[in-house]
């Protein structure tokens, strides 16, 4: 077991250390943000000075290991567009973006669990078959146009929901629903096979014959076994959602990371982007830990002493 | 001359065999509903995109100001020179949902060629040599797993700018993971096969088996995630032309055409509706021949 945890433990230094390095390679791949710093009529003499002040001018693999170093130490550099510590950037936006994404993940589950669980034991009728189809357009959706569906019929139609900003729950309503909408329909084709596949095994049918009635086979026999591969996936999915908000902050005006992270982008700022690609790869990383210590309370079958 | 004739009956014999395991699997995926509907829309679709300057020849970028936000055909004030309306321009809009729809499938197939051509080499040496050359193309997928998709091709479309040649290598790479995943998979309980030992054991070299034993083997899985992967691709490439980083203008295409409707949302529905509705259409069809396909190929892939 302590084997095991030690086996993931480095798993994710070994993925963290390799998105900062990818990160950093191609962030300075794309330009030199001194010219965007300067005011335009700066002499050549003082582009020089400030690129040898910020450190530029070292050799890249010296400028990856200062940087390492001092992320070590929780230091991230300052924002070069901002003008304050990155993190600091980064911190007062984190909570909006956790909100949007928690909030999507918890309506996707929500509403697609109980779907996919009734779909699956009314297989092939008219219910299965309407909620299958429907997913399968909620794939197909983009959801950053689903977000502007919404602002076009609930705010400007309507007028019942503010088009954007955050504040109220009324604010969260609809970017939580358009950023959970695939989700939703992913997590309803999900249960759904999930659930056949563990309902015609033999344990079931033992359970059935024991006379158990159908809804305690059901909720406590089979779902409890097709939580494994739910958890999987929602883990997955938590980290793509944080790195999916961008489009869909963009569209609310939401102010979370996403947003702040494509303004960087645009507007060269290194210390930012790095600090938010790593914050970012840091919570992904550590959900799927989460998620694997959860397996073993899940399914204890799994060994975890297998390979000595 | 007699060598000719040995040569040609070999290649027969090899070819026939085939050619009916394809009509055989054609069948078979043709039997499933959906999976028919679905090949059928996105071949409409496909043929359209292609076709359509024989029928309609409207130029997408002409303007006229004097026909701006000119609704569609069926609303009042709508008119038959703009069929599915005018934009803010005045340019015509069917016009440019037509244009709009060879950018998205040019990019989504081309960008999952490029998927599966990286993630086929790096699958099949991963999961066929084993060893350090596996341990490390692995830990090289866990780290690209673990990065911020959509950051990634954002910032790496910013250092490389936007043309569509870019935008179909970027998006093409950052997803060779699930190939090579799926096909190391697959490899590794290939590799303790019979007929693999078997041909190692006559001596076939390790590149032979690999391209003609193992390759032919893992097709069916690769073709159901590339249909699916399609889908995916085709909604990341309109997102990242909704934010402006897309294949450059003035070619039209989904995802601007939306993020430009956007402003008008108030007077002009249409603008933002009809390219989410084309998007939306494309990727459902997508998805029906993938979920089709799957259920006929390979029913093993059902969770993905």
């Amino acid at each position: 077991m302590l084997q095991y945890l030690f086996k993931r433990l480095w798993h994710t230094v070994y993925v963290i250390i390799g998105v900062s390095v990818i990160s950093f390679f191609f962030i300075h791949l794309s330009g030199d943000p001194v010219m965007l710093m300067l005011p335009g009529d700066a002499s050549h003499q003082e582009i020089e000075d400030l690129r040898e002040q910020l450190g530029f001018n070292d050799p890249i693999y010296e400028q990856y290991l200062r940087f390492a170093g001092q992320a070590l130490r929780g230091e991230f550099g300052h924002s070069l567009y901002y003008k304050v510590p990155a993190m600091e950037l980064i911190l007062e936006r984190l909570p909006a973006s956790l909100e949007l994404a928690v909030a999507a993940m918890l309506i996707a589950l929500v509403v697609a669990v109980p779907i996919g669980i009734i779909s699956a034991v009314r297989r092939g009728s008219l219910l299965d078959m309407g909620s299958m189809l429907g997913a399968l357009f909620g794939l197909s959706m983009p959801h950053f146009w689903l977000g502007i569906m919404l602002i076009m019929i609930f705010s400007v139609k309507l007028g019942w929901l503010p088009t954007s900003g955050r504040g109220t729950l009324a604010h969260l309503i609809m970017p939580s629903v358009a950023l959970g909408l695939s989700l939703m329909a992913m997590f309803a084709r999900l249960t759904r096979s999930v659930m056949l596949e563990v309902l015609s095994l033999d344990y079931i049918r033992t359970a059935r014959s024991k006379g158990l009635k159908e809804r305690i086979v059901i909720s406590k026999h089979a779902f409890k076994n097709a939580l494994i591969p739910l958890v999987t996936v929602a883990g997955m999915q938590f980290g793509f959602l944080l790195g999916g908000t961008v489009i869909i902050e963009t569209v609310f005006a939401w102010p979370g990371v996403g947003r702040l992270v494509v303004q960087a982008i645009f507007n060269r700022d290194y210390p930012l982007v790095q600090a938010i690609v790593l914050v970012l790869a840091v919570i992904f990383v550590a959900v799927n830990f989460i998620v694997d210590m959860l397996y073993m309370y899940l399914d204890p079958q799994i060994s975890y002493f297998e390979d000595k | 001359m007699n060598q000719q004739t040995v040569v040609k009956t070999s290649i027969f014999e090899v070819i026939t065999p085939r050619l009916r395991f394809m009509a055989e699997t054609l069948r078979e995926v043709a039997r499933r509903p959906s999976a028919l509907v679905g090949g059928i829309m996105i071949t409409a679709i496909v043929l359209i995109s292609v076709g359509f300057p024989l029928f309609y020849a409207v130029d997408p970028l002409e303007q006229d100001l004097l026909a701006r936000f000119t609704p569609p055909v069926w609303q009042q004030g709508g008119s038959w020179v703009y069929p599915l309306g005018a934009d803010n321009l005045g340019r015509d809009v069917l016009s440019r949902l037509l244009y709009g729809s060879r950018v998205s499938l040019l990019v989504g197939f081309a960008a999952v060629l490029v998927a599966e051509l990286a993630g086929i080499f790096l699958g099949l040496f991963s999961g066929y040599y084993g060893g350090k050359l596996d341990s490390l193309i692995m830990r090289v997928a866990d780290i690209f797993m673990a990065y911020p998709f959509m950051l990634l091709t954002i910032s790496v479309i910013a250092v490389l700018g936007n043309s569509i040649f870019n935008l179909i290598l970027v998006l093409g790479l950052s997803d060779w993971v699930t190939y090579a995943r799926t096909i190391r998979g697959s490899v590794l309980s290939l590799k303790e096969k019979e007929f693999v030992e078997a041909s190692r054991a006559i001596g076939t070299p390790h590149r032979v088996v690999i391209f003609r034993h193992i390759l032919p083997n893992v097709i069916s899985p690769l073709l159901v995630l590339g249909t699916l992967r399609v889908a995916n691709i085709i909604i990341w490439e309109s997102g990242l032309s909704f934010l402006g980083m897309g294949v450059p203008p003035p070619m039209p295409t989904w995802g601007r055409m939306l993020a430009e409707g956007r402003l008008y949302i108030t007077d002009a529905w249409w603008l933002v509706t009809l390219p989410g509705l084309a998007i939306m259409l494309t990727i459902f069809s997508i998805n029906l021949l993938g979920d089709g396909l799957r259920d006929a190929l390979d029913p093993r892939l059902r969770n993905i």
